[in-house]
């Protein structure tokens, strides 16, 4: 069952040192600042944290990162213009780094969500990233074992909601959220609005309820 | 067969970006790296029915937003502001990545730093101590899309040929490389070796002697 919350501090109370937390957004896209803001209040510490990206400039995901809770960021694309907060943090060795594809950031989080124990991928095959793991060949093809990624929290945003959870998202800014949603033990959704239920088109919801634990209007 | 174009010099970026443009087929869905195969969608001939997809979930991506257009909510693969046409579509990123591994993509066209001879990329990483690493979906569309474009400057500024006989560089995908298009001339990277379909102010014998790697000319040589 979904709870709408009416804080994002609220919303984000529980989240525990050592947690696990898959954070949406593509760049800025799609991030959740509101509840990233809340979490960095909230202080949990030794975080690991899933992302796209390692926080742009100097506000969410990187002001998050700046506090020093995060112990260690999985993400395919850390190094951009403005990520000057992941840089010093990694050159001092201050924070760990799981760098992976973005396919397979997506798909082993799919996974987690889906119920499957590993897959094999094509994805990085003969390259640094796939040094170590167990390698198949299916029908021809060499292909790389993946686990999945399973969050205790995802924070993600979504454009609207209903009072029972379905998510609505705007445009690229979809990007992870309907993947992470399905993902974590505790999902918490940021939107503009929660409308009544019903209000919502079933035939357009793009993250069903079921996988949404609290949403919070920011 | 291999067409010299020798009454010129080498093509300049826009030039390049034409030159690829030209050989996206009708009608083929496409994803264009960032930076110069970005440029590559400006050369595209209007009715050409080309898709364009974008790895952060969409297809049917438009050109770059002006003014009121932008739309923070709506970037491409390079975080810009971007627009969209008629019968778009967006979805998340599982199944953006699952249609490019799954092989539904036509073409992709990709930077590189170093391509082999038997097609293996090199465009993520310098592999220097000092550099943060960063892949994003360069490893995903290398083995992903059905043809794999590569469009780069053959030669580094050191002066080195950039397609190799074994890359130095770390791997992003291997033999995964169709075509190499570069301002001095296009590879065909096949079974039976490169073959150069093209050169741009040199004459193939002037390219084997740059480029320290079996070269072969594509059959029925032409002259303009």
């Amino acid at each position: 069952m979904t709870a709408v919350f009416a804080d994002p501090d609220e919303a984000v109370a529980d989240i525990p040192d050592g947690a696990t937390v898959l954070i949406g957004g593509f760049g800025p896209a799609g991030q959740p600042i509101e509840l990233i803001d809340a979490l960095r209040r909230h202080g949990a510490r030794e975080l690991t944290v899933v992302n796209n990206n390692a926080g742009n400039g100097d506000t969410g995901l990187a002001a998050l990162l700046a506090t020093g809770n995060v112990r260690k960021i999985i993400c395919s694309f850390p190094r951009q213009t403005d990520s000057w907060v992941f840089d010093d943090l990694y050159r001092s060795g201050k924070i760990e780094l799981e760098l992976v594809p973005q396919g397979n950031l997506a798909e082993r989080m799919r996974a987690a969500g889906a119920g499957i124990g590993a897959f094999f991928c094509p994805t990085g095959v003969g390259t640094p990233l796939t040094e170590g793991k167990e390698q198949r060949t299916i029908d021809g093809r060499e292909y790389v074992l993946e686990y999945p990624i399973k969050g205790d929290v995802a924070l993600i945003k979504a454009h609207r909601s209903d009072e029972v959870g379905n998510l609505v998202y705007r445009k690229t800014a979809r990007n992870f959220g309907p993947v992470m949603a399905t993902a974590a033990t505790t999902t918490v959704a940021q939107v503009t609005e929660v409308v009544p239920a019903g209000e919502l088109d079933p035939e357009a919801v793009v993250t069903p309820g079921i996988y949404v634990d609290r949403v919070v209007t920011a | 067969m291999t067409t010299e174009h020798l009454d010129r010099g080498p093509l300049d970026r826009r030039e390049l970006a034409a030159v690829v443009a030209a050989d996206i087929p009708t009608g083929a869905y496409v994803n264009l790296g960032i930076g110069l195969p970005t440029t590559v969608a400006d050369h595209l001939p209007v009715g050409s029915g080309v898709t364009l997809h974008t790895e952060n979930g969409m297809l049917g991506m438009g050109r770059a937003a002006e003014g009121d257009e932008v739309d923070w909510d709506l970037v491409n693969a390079g975080k810009i502001p971007v627009t969209e046409t008629p019968g778009a579509s967006y979805f998340h990123h599982a199944d953006s990545f699952a249609m490019m591994r799954g092989g539904h993509l036509d073409v992709c066209v990709l930077g590189a730093f170093q391509v082999s001879v038997g097609g293996d990329l090199a465009n993520w990483h310098t592999g220097e101590p000092d550099a943060i690493p960063a892949v994003g979906g360069a490893m995903d569309l290398a083995i992903g899309a059905k043809s794999v474009f590569v469009m780069m400057t053959l030669f580094a500024k050191d002066g080195s040929a950039k397609l190799v006989e074994k890359c130095s560089y770390p791997l992003t995908g291997v033999g995964c490389v169709d075509r190499v298009y570069t301002d001095h001339a296009t590879f065909l990277i096949t079974p039976e070796g490169v073959l150069v379909r093209e050169t741009f102010g040199l004459s193939f014998e002037e390219l084997a002697e740059r480029v320290p790697v079996p070269l072969r000319l594509a059959p029925a040589r032409g002259r303009r």
